[in-house]
């Protein structure tokens, strides 16, 4: 398995040609308390930068963006219930959305999560 | 200007917010804290014990000079003769086509007028008074003072251990207080729909007077988030956003601060208009929404009829804390502002179900004087 991160704040965790996407902590904090979060429906085919998936703090909407192609297999369906597992476990139980890539390729364009932290704390 | 935008100064509590964690964003030409622990936790604290507002980016003016009170009255629709003194009332700065230049607080102090309004509007308001005004009246803008507000149920508690005496005060009445070394004008009044005060303070003597505050465990520092939250569910207006200048007195809902007389004899800007519309009814009204599902509806999505037609806008929306759901306000063609009317939401392509809501969401909870007394 291995991590990478995108400018926008989304993390993809790679296992063969599966993955799985969220927002990282930075986001979450960012963000403050969600109350919403719309994930994309297994079978949806998206494209390396497309809209993916909605997030909503009390403040504000958010688009999320899927940081690499393919076709989602699954949707994080415990979001609908409890959006605020986004805050408590942004890296973890908060996940979006699985997918199968479309190509592994794209990776490459990503950072690693040591290059990310140190990239975070420059913002 | 409008809620963001370039800082153009700081305000007296600048360094107390940074040191307690307070996120700060610009606004009103200020960096003030939109938050410190999260929103959420910070509103339902307020509606729970006692939340500390600091709100001095807010025009504090003092109005004074021969007959101020007539005067006033060719601005506003409000019976500023008959105010009482030390009694606060809430009006209208008017267009001379009735729309809002701004939403204020007047509080008569002998013959003089203290003033709170919107802090993205007051230098354009001051320029209203000044030109608006006849000479012998005098505008004072008061940039030294802060204005702190500490609302909730248990806000009494903890303003009366500091300052003793205020528990006296009822809703929407004003007095003088010595305090901390300090001459504090205390109000019973807020922003959340709980009980609460409003204090104006000298900016230097502010800090000790929040940590005062904050040294109860009752108390915490609230940002300006939960405060957009708290008076959303109270059904309160937002300058800029719910009121503006294309909005009138009664399409706002706003009808109590047209005074009885004025109504009769009319004398303030856009009267013709605002006058026939009290008569006839407005062609908009603003309308509170609960939307069915989780997600929030914002500012500037379309309200539609039962047959698709654009009938209005959003103008506040989101999250409501205490409700546990999504609530907004927004204006419709008044034959569609019946409590209980089923409505849909657009906003990026998704619709919403929505149904007219009577405001406040939340029971307000002010500590009104008992009747009769």
């Amino acid at each position: 398995m291995s991590l990478y991160f995108t400018k926008d704040h989304e993390w993809v965790n790679v296992d063969g040609d599966h993955a799985t996407v969220g927002i990282s902590d930075h986001a979450q904090q960012a963000l403050g308390d969600i109350v919403f979060a719309e994930v994309p429906d297994a079978g949806r085919r998206v494209s390396k930068g497309d809209e993916a998936a909605v997030v909503e703090s009390v403040k504000a909407a958010s688009d999320v963006y899927a940081p690499v192609s393919g076709e989602v297999t699954e949707g994080n369906s415990a979001l609908g219930d409890d959006p605020s597992l986004i805050n408590r476990d942004p890296e973890g139980d908060g996940w979006f959305f699985k997918l199968k890539l479309a190509d592994p390729g794209e990776l490459g364009g990503l950072m690693d999560e040591a290059a990310y932290r140190e990239w975070c704390k420059t913002l | 200007m409008d809620q963001t935008g370039q800082v153009q100064a700081s305000l007296p509590l600048d360094q107390w917010h940074r040191d307690r964690g307070g996120r700060m964003v610009a606004f009103a030409g200020y960096a003030m804290p939109v938050q410190y622990d999260g929103i959420m936790a910070e509103h339902l604290w307020t509606r729970e014990n006692a939340g500390l507002f600091d709100v001095s980016h807010m025009g504090q003016l003092l109005i004074h000079g021969k007959d101020s009170d007539r005067a006033l009255e060719t601005l506003m629709p409000g019976d500023f003769s008959a105010q009482k003194d030390m009694k606060l009332k809430y009006s209208l700065l008017l267009a001379d086509d009735g729309g809002i230049i701004d939403d204020l607080m007047a509080t008569r102090r002998g013959d003089d007028f203290y003033v709170v309004v919107n802090g993205a509007t007051k230098f354009g308001d001051i320029d209203v008074f000044e030109h608006g005004l006849p000479r012998q009246i005098v505008v004072d803008h008061m940039k030294q003072q802060a204005l702190l507000a500490l609302q909730g149920p248990r806000a009494v508690d903890v303003l009366d251990a500091i300052v003793p005496g205020v528990a006296e005060l009822t809703f929407m009445e004003c007095r003088a207080f010595h305090a901390l070394g300090q001459t504090l004008w205390i109000s019973r009044s807020g922003y959340t729909g709980e009980d609460g005060f409003e204090i104006s303070v000298p900016g230097p003597g502010a800090a000790a007077l929040a940590d005062a505050i904050i040294a109860n465990p009752l108390a915490r520092p609230i940002g300006l988030g939960a405060r957009d939250s708290l008076r959303l569910e109270a059904g309160l207006p937002l300058y800029g956003h719910d009121i503006d200048r294309s909005t009138t007195p009664v399409m706002a809902g706003l009808n109590f601060a047209i005074n009885k007389r004025r109504r009769a004899e009319g004398g303030f800007p856009g009267a013709v208009r605002i006058l026939g519309e009290l008569d006839q009814g407005p062609v908009q009204k603003r309308i509170g929404l609960t939307i069915e599902g989780r997600q929030p509806v914002r500012e500037g999505a379309v309200i539609l009829d039962g047959e698709g037609s654009e009938i209005g806008r959003i103008t506040s929306g989101g999250h409501s804390p205490s409700l546990q759901r999504p609530i907004a306000m927004g204006y419709v063609a008044a034959a569609l502002a019946e409590e209980g009317t089923a409505l849909k939401i657009e906003q990026r392509g998704k619709l919403f179900d929505a149904t007219v809501t009577a405001m406040p969401f939340v029971p307000h909870k002010y500590h009104r004087k008992p009747a009769g007394a």
